[in-house]
């Protein structure tokens, strides 16, 4: 995973609430065992509306997607974030997310970031005003600031993910690191603790 | 010190906790199948790791297996290289595999319950976010995407942020013909998509205690619909006489140590949650969704409403786009809409219950002329059982298609799909645009009302169909 800090980047509004992680990659694609290649199927159903906002060729090369409420619910798919991340987007900015799918972002290094539902709608009202507006996401200060519109907001996260996201560093090393507990666990399980084989 | 069923499980898990960090969370169960985990196997062999604990995994396959002549080579090549990639990556890493054919095989969630795999008080993982089911058993499940798939198999832990509890009382007698299927829709329809985000659910109360077991898997198995984490039912006597005598079940004295255990895993009276939704009982009716998520439905006596009626602007703009979408008029009565397709089946409504619920209804009659309907049993257990009871021949005899086991139509990763503009009345658990294939209009239901809405070909209930 690359190291997440700080980039400056324009950003699509996708003005719908629970946006679906079934919309987001449909699960046609998810029969493919490779890592990578989503992109081609990021949001694929509404993308053959002519007038669906990926389509707007003045959004093309965004990289911070400005989406509604509770994005990403539904399935746990991370063929969605994969496919997100496949076409190019950073960062969502939504005013809340299924608690999956950011599961699964913060995972990949595509930063989830929440800030109030008024400013996203703000947002999404400036970026239609002007698509080349560019917005500046810097995980290390823990901010969003648009200097252009006069916005200059605090998002939160764990200081354990942001040190992990900011260090690009492995998620699994990291709990292997509590080795000695994980095994003083196992001995302490019950003996009737179901086993598979 | 008071404390709720969940934290009781969740704080028996913590391997490590320390401030500023999620828990290091032990994982007691990981259930894999064939869509989530390729890419997991990849990351292992690329990190040169492997599984730590094969005795606590077991493999399935279930999202993209055909449902029809199981033993002839599978026509979709992309779905079978996925499977033929599970096949492998167990005999690499050494996991039990249930495949297609196997007598254990089915959905994920199904076959683990049935098992006795599903115990009480375990943390239970899968890469499928319908893992909440196993709550019914009093177990901390939810689901997880691959790259946490990974990191069970690597390290048989998960770092997870504790999430907030929130409990849901159901009192009172359900009226006849409702369901559990009822209940859980009620309670989205309350609580809305993200009702329950970043919370596990604990679903209490009288109705909810005179569910059986398969009711209470509907019940919490929909959890992720309202956007829970998960959702969990304190065992009692129901979860303890359903788990005696399963395969995996504890024996002899484990057993009586066990149900010692289990005792001590309910809310303690006093302990408190961070959120408090009651229902009564009484008051519900079989439910129907009309839009394209699961908390936008109706009472089937009721009407598809009117947008404008909606004070939110993203929830009126969301009905909106689902009617325009399922091609619905507002003010139309939720029983004159026809459907040309029932689709029985799911991790939510696939067990043998589910199944003789369905065929009481439709004994000695027929679907109507031009239906096209749909059993897939949950697994091949509950496929074998519902034959012995000869529920098979009832349905086949109605005009159900008889198929073997899997997800099937609940998310169309197989053959079975609906076509574009296709209605079904479906007893699965999202009616997300296009779940069932590509244009296709789904409505969750009950399996009873799938049953009578087959027969009269528009939404109905069995109380509907005269004799």
């Amino acid at each position: 995973m690359r190291a997440v800090t700080v980039f400056t980047a324009r950003a699509v509004p996708l003005d719908r609430a629970d946006v679906d992680t079934d919309q987001i990659i449909p699960s046609d694609w998810l029969k493919r065992i490779e890592r990578t290649g989503f992109g081609a199927g990021l949001f694929s159903e509404w993308k053959k509306d002519p007038s669906f906002v990926l389509n707007d060729p003045r959004y093309a090369g965004a990289e911070i997607l400005l989406a509604g409420a509770n994005f990403g619910c539904g399935s746990s798919r991370e063929h969605a974030p994969w496919a997100l991340e496949d076409a190019g987007f950073r960062a969502i900015v939504a005013s809340s997310f299924a608690d999956i799918f950011r599961n699964n972002s913060l995972k990949i290094g595509l930063l989830p970031v929440v800030i109030d539902a008024a400013i996203v709608s703000a947002l999404m009202r400036a970026v239609e005003l002007d698509p080349a507006l560019e917005i500046t996401v810097d995980l290390q200060a823990q901010r969003l600031v648009v200097t252009r519109v006069k916005v200059d907001v605090a998002f939160a996260i764990d200081a354990f993910t942001k040190w992990r996201l900011t260090e690009g560093l492995d998620d699994i090393g990291l709990s292997l690191r509590h080795e000695v507990d994980i095994t003083r666990h196992e001995s302490g399980r019950a003996s009737w603790s179901p086993k598979v084989a | 010190m008071t404390a709720t069923l969940s934290r009781k499980v969740w704080d028996r898990h913590v391997v490590h906790r320390a401030a500023g960090e999620p828990d290091l969370l032990y994982v007691d169960l990981h259930l894999i199948h064939e869509v989530t985990t390729p890419q997991a196997f990849d990351g292992l062999r690329l990190a040169g790791r492997k599984v730590r604990r094969r005795d606590l995994t077991l493999a399935t396959m279930d999202h993209n297996t055909p449902t029809l002549d199981i033993d002839k080579p599978n026509p979709d090549q992309i779905a079978t290289r996925q499977l033929e990639a599970l096949v492998r990556n167990c005999k690499e890493f050494g996991i039990r595999l249930y495949p297609l054919g196997h007598a254990n095989q089915g959905i994920v969630h199904v076959i683990g319950p049935q098992l006795g795999l599903s115990q009480p008080g375990m943390t239970i993982v899968c890469g499928d976010s319908h893992t909440s089911t196993h709550g019914a058993l009093g177990a901390l499940a939810f689901g997880i995407g691959t790259s946490e798939v990974e990191h069970v198999l690597a390290t048989q832990t998960l770092p997870q942020v504790r999430p907030q509890t929130m409990a849901i009382t159901v009192d009172g007698d359900l009226p006849d013909g409702v369901t559990a299927k009822d209940v859980i829709l009620a309670i989205i329809a309350r609580i809305g998509v993200s009702g329950g985000a970043g919370s596990i659910i604990e679903y209490r109360g009288s109705t909810i205690r005179g569910l059986s077991m398969e009711g209470r898997l509907t019940v919490c198995n929909m959890s992720i619909e309202a956007g829970a984490r998960a959702g969990m039912i304190a065992p009692d006597e129901t979860t303890y006489a359903y788990l005696e005598g399963r395969p995996h079940a504890p024996k002899g004295a484990d057993w009586q140590r066990a149900l010692d255990d289990w005792r001590s895993l309910a809310t303690d009276p006093g302990a408190t949650f961070d959120r408090e939704v009651t229902l009564n009982a009484s008051d519900l009716r079989p439910y129907v969704t009309w839009g394209t998520n699961p908390a936008q439905s109706s009472t089937i006596d009721g009407l598809v409403p009117d947008p404008a009626s909606f004070s939110d602007a993203p929830r009126r703009e969301s009905a909106l786009r689902a009617l325009r979408y399922q091609d619905l008029k507002p003010g139309t009565l939720i029983r004159d809409i026809a459907v040309d397709t029932v689709f029985i089946g799911s991790c939510t409504n696939g067990r043998l219950d589910d199944l003789r619920a369905a065929a009481a209804v439709l004994r000695g009659r027929t679907v109507k002329a031009g239906m096209r309907a749909l059993v897939v049993p949950g697994s091949a257990e509950v496929r074998e059982r519902a034959e012995a009871e000869g529920l098979d021949r009832v349905f086949i005899a109605a005009g159900f298609e008889w198929r073997y086991a899997g997800c099937s139509m609940c998310l169309g990763m197989n053959p079975d799909v609906l076509a574009p503009g296709e209605r079904c009345a479906s007893t699965s658990n999202r009616n997300f645009e296009g779940r069932q294939g590509t244009g296709g209009r789904t409505h969750l239901v009950s399996p009873g009302v799938a049953a009578a809405t087959a027969v009269l070909g528009h939404f109905a209930e069995p109380k509907d169909l005269t004799s």
